[in-house]
């Protein structure tokens, strides 16, 4: 089992609080296209030849500013160079305002069956400090609108411990969420990351950080909501109704191989993992004039060991001690174990039928937990 | 013998001493500029990097003065207080000194105290003004400070630049027409005085000696006077840039023996040297052993290096032996060395030269001086470890070295210092105006108190102007009680320390503060007490982290978060587990800086 992700690092303007690489100059987006079906075309050997292709996902970015025959020329490549026969999931993220009949029947027309919606919140004051171009309205025509073209698969992302926002108006979001028949909703708490606008503006006092009383509490209702409404949280930030779990997002904690095109985006062949170069101009100059264009690291024994534990851990099911034993022997999990106690004690870990995975206790202090766990 | 001179320098600090040294070597062309690396005579990295001269060196110059050939021998000394009794013996092997001044700062504390000690031995001085190219110099005021302190004449005084090479020629000629040439009689009994020694890891121990009275031969059997030990002299020889052997050294002359000695502290400073045939009735006046003044302990961060700590030690023991250290427990940082130093300098360079030589990484315990405690049984306990005091109920009654401070100001900062003195229970005995807007402090005070931070607040409240020298006076009887630290209701040995009675709420109650900020916060609450015996003075609380996950891991960018986690988890690898608390390494030297 192996997935495809394909970044789209277009934005029409940049959010106060992501550090996720984008571009906001739109002309060089034909440029970007006729690069990305290169590079498809030049890794089309990246995954073993026996792994069969089972998802497919258009991150950014925003993938929505790209119009049909962007879409089509991607697609083309892909089914070109790779084998497609076996794809399950194809998702395709999309901002609320660029939601419309034509958008939907060119995603329909690549056989799209997944719609992750960038909404984050059901609040215009909210949005606008986000630096959102969307909405509230348009959030919920947006989805209304796919629903009725017959997408039956539809993530929400949701944000919380925004600067302006209260316990009242998250339980409202979060109502608003579940009310709309949605199967998957993605709930990620703000961080300030270097290099954001909001860092800045947190580091000049202009906005103050949730504290941390605050933010466990919005993260308890979070749970609480979802989880009576009948999602289950299968990933520490992640909300399905039964069946409906992300199986591309999955794929990222599940060891399992993925190739990532276009500029940033990152791939894993289990020795290795390697990114592209994060800036479109050098990505598209590198890949013209046939030079590097990415970043590789071949993983040590003890790299594999802590991604493994890392990825494994956020999910619910956790930590495979069987798995663990086969891929790393016997030492590494006597160590594992051993890492482990204090917190089974505390009761921030559960063992159970040969799985490690995190108490609810446990995820609000799981960067701590996964500290201890790793090795060096 | 009547062309030889002796001679040493007296500076403070950053005055130009080794700069203008260098001057002086290249114009005898003792050095060739090939060879003239800046600052010569500070050859530790340490030492030209704080511009501190840590051991004595000695340096032998030709110079042809009115077509006669005269030998000059330079022997430089410490600058610091720490190394005083090393400065004192340095002094004792010279006939003159150089009083240099930096003439954009006027006279200072450690100056002063040297300066006595060079003129108690009877030493020539000869003032000079140094730094007289920069445009902040203060020719008239600093002339005036000289000439009050000396009594000497103005013309006495030499105008000079280690920069631009100024005075150089008129220093030279001085040093031959003003300082005595040394006296001794070269058919005497031998004496040899020793004013410092190096550690060669081919040679062995080098002896830096000057010969006071008589005359040494190569292979002579030879005796040490105060540690009664004998050697053959396999080679001795004067101190060029390089070691010069000669056949026979003579009264006067200054140079090094070379008699297969192993260990440094065979060979103490001030010792006498003599002929077992034909010994000298007398050692050479002035030698005391050195005794360290300050202690702490050194624990290696990661138990497992504890013998190669040991053997760190060791090897700088070779070339340091005022540094002494015995091996002690610790409930909470296991194996580790109750240290000696003479000075907190001294216990800086120690912990620097542990680092950088030899890669250990070492965690340094509060300091402490050496107390007096008599028991009830009338037993006298020296105790310089707070964990070594006996039960309350054991002890009569405690006393702590005082020492006599000089402290000397710009007149502006008088009020901070007094302040700063008072809070230390200082005691001040008078105040002597040196010039105008310079005074001179003396203080009785308790060395504890200025073990620690003293000297780094002095030197930040006068904006680097105050200087300070002292000695020691004597023991005083003092209310003294032990502070424990307590972490999460375990005291913590490590942490522990001996302070005044009247201060301990105030020193306890910002030691929990200081550690508050000091220990990063854990996955529970950490309790952070002061205690005296078993009654708690002060608590401060770390809250538990309770809640760090980072929500994302965007597009697959596992390398990222890895790369975090594991970087988190190398910076913990560094702190030191007390308990079930994670302590970092500087916080057991940097709880006592308190604001």
């Amino acid at each position: 089992m192996a997935g495809i992700y394909i970044h789209i690092p277009f934005c029409k303007q940049r959010c106060g609080y992501c550090d996720f690489y984008s571009h906001t100059n739109l002309q060089l987006k034909q440029r970007y296209v006729d690069t990305l079906c290169k590079e498809i075309e030049l890794r089309k050997h990246y995954l073993a030849p026996n792994e069969t292709i089972e998802t497919l996902y258009f991150g950014g970015g925003t993938p929505s500013l790209l119009n049909t025959s962007d879409f089509e020329q991607i697609y083309n490549a892909l089914s070109t160079h790779f084998s497609l026969h076996n794809l399950v999931e194809i998702t395709v993220e999309v901002n609320p305002d660029d939601v419309n009949d034509l958008l939907l029947d060119t995603l329909k027309s690549i056989s799209c069956n997944r719609l992750s919606m960038g909404i984050q919140s059901f609040f215009d004051h909210e949005l606008t400090v986000l630096g959102r171009r969307h909405t509230a309205q348009q959030a919920i025509e947006a989805v209304n609108l796919a629903q009725q073209h017959g997408f039956s698969n539809i993530s929400i992302d949701l944000m919380y411990a925004l600067p302006n926002q209260t316990i009242q108006t998250w339980r409202e979001t979060l109502k608003l969420a579940i009310s709309m028949n949605v199967q998957h909703i993605s709930a990620y708490h703000l961080t300030y990351e270097p290099g954001t606008l909001f860092y800045k503006q947190k580091t000049n006092k202009i906005i103050t950080e949730k504290d941390e009383e605050e933010s466990i509490q919005l993260y308890e209702i979070l749970i609480q909501s979802l989880t009576e409404a009948g999602y289950n949280q299968y990933e520490i930030s992640n909300f399905s109704l039964p069946c409906y779990e992300s199986k591309h997002n999955s794929s990222y904690w599940k060891n399992t191989p993925y190739i990532g095109l276009g500029a940033s985006a990152h791939s894993y062949n289990i020795a290795s993992r390697q990114w592209n170069i994060a800036s479109v101009i050098t990505y598209c100059k590198q890949i013209e004039e046939n030079k590097s264009f990415f970043e590789i690291e071949f993983l040590t024994e003890k790299e594999k060991y802590n991604d493994f534990i890392i990825t494994s851990l956020r999910t619910s099911k956790g930590v495979d001690l069987q798995k663990l034993t086969t891929l790393f022997g016997e030492k590494s999990r006597s160590y594992f174990i051993q890492q482990c106690q204090p917190y089974v004690h505390t009761n921030m870990l559960c063992e159970k039928d040969n799985f490690v995975r995190l108490t609810q206790k446990g995820i609000f202090v799981s960067d701590s937990i996964l500290e201890t766990l790793i090795d060096v | 013998m009547k062309n030889i001179r002796n001679f040493c320098i007296i500076a403070h600090i950053d005055h130009g001493k080794s700069t203008l040294a260098d001057r002086l070597l290249e114009e005898t062309s003792t050095v060739t500029g090939k060879e003239m690396q800046a600052q010569v005579l500070d050859n530790m990295d340490l030492e030209r990097e704080r511009g501190i001269t840590i051991k004595s060196h000695a340096i032998q110059m030709n110079y042809i003065y009115e077509g006669e050939k005269y030998v000059l021998n330079l022997i430089d000394t410490p600058g610091h207080v720490d190394f005083s009794y090393e400065v004192s013996r340095s002094i004792a092997a010279c006939e003159g000194a150089l009083l240099i001044v930096d003439t954009t700062q006027g006279i200072q504390a450690q100056t002063i105290s040297n300066l006595y000690m060079a003129i108690e031995h009877d030493l020539e001085i000869i003032p000079i003004m140094n730094k007289m190219d920069m445009d902040s110099a203060m020719p008239e005021e600093v002339e005036d400070q000289i000439v009050e302190l000396l009594g000497c004449k103005s013309d006495e005084i030499i105008k000079a630049s280690g920069k631009t090479g100024l005075g150089i020629q008129e220093i030279l000629q001085a040093i031959v027409k003003r300082i005595h040439p040394p006296k001794g009689d070269p058919e005497a009994p031998l004496q040899c005085l020793v004013f410092d020694s190096v550690f060669n890891s081919f040679r062995g121990i080098i002896t830096y000696m000057k010969i006071e009275n008589g005359t040494i031969r190569k292979g002579d059997l030879v005796k040490f006077f105060n540690t009664g030990k004998e050697y053959f002299a396999d080679e001795i020889g004067v101190l060029r840039l390089g070691m010069e052997p000669r056949e026979e050294l003579r009264c006067g002359d200054v140079g090094y023996i070379i008699s297969g000695i192993k260990v440094s502290k065979e060979v103490k400073v001030g010792d006498t040297i003599t002929h077992v045939k034909r010994p000298c009735e007398k050692g050479i006046e002035g030698f005391e052993e050195v005794k360290p003044m300050v202690f702490a302990g050194i624990y290696p961060i990661d138990s497992e290096d504890f013998e190669d700590l040991r053997a760190s030690m060791e090897k700088l023991q070779l070339n340091d032996a005022s540094l002494t250290f015995e091996a002690e427990s610790s409930a909470a940082l296991g194996f580790g060395f109750r240290c000696g130093f003479l000075g907190m300098l001294h216990m800086e360079i120690v912990q620097e030269r542990l680092d950088r030589e030899f890669d250990m990484d070492v965690i340094t315990t509060i300091p402490n001086v050496q107390y007096k405690i008599y028991t009830r049984k009338n037993e006298v306990l020296d105790v310089h470890n707070p964990s070594g005091m006996p039960d309350i109920t054991l002890i009569d009654r405690i006393e702590e070295p005082y020492i006599r401070a000089s402290i000397i100001t710009r007149t502006d900062f008088i009020g901070s210092i007094m302040s700063l003195c008072l809070g230390k229970r200082g005691e001040l005995i008078k105040q002597d105006y040196i010039s105008s807007n310079r005074i001179e402090l003396i203080y009785d005070m308790p060395m504890g108190e200025i073990v620690f931070d003293f000297y780094d607040k002095l030197k930040s409240i006068s904006k680097g102007y105050a200087s300070f020298d002292y000695h020691i006076s004597g023991f005083r009887p003092s209310k003294l009680v032990k502070l424990d630290i307590l972490l999460n209701g375990e005291s913590v040995d490590a942490l522990s320390s001996l302070t005044h009675f009247d201060n301990a709420v105030t020193i306890g109650r910002r030691m929990c503060e200081k550690l508050r900020e000091l220990i990063p916060r854990q996955q529970f609450d950490i309790a952070i007490q002061a205690a005296i015996g078993s009654k708690i003075i002060a608590r401060e609380t770390i809250k538990a982290v309770r809640k760090d996950v980072t929500a994302k891991c965007y597009g697959g960018d596992i390398s990222r978060k890895r790369k975090l986690l594991e970087k988190q988890k190398k910076g913990k690898k560094r702190m030191k587990q007390i308990g079930s608390v994670e302590v970092p390494q500087k916080a057991f030297m940097e709880v006592l800086k308190l604001d």
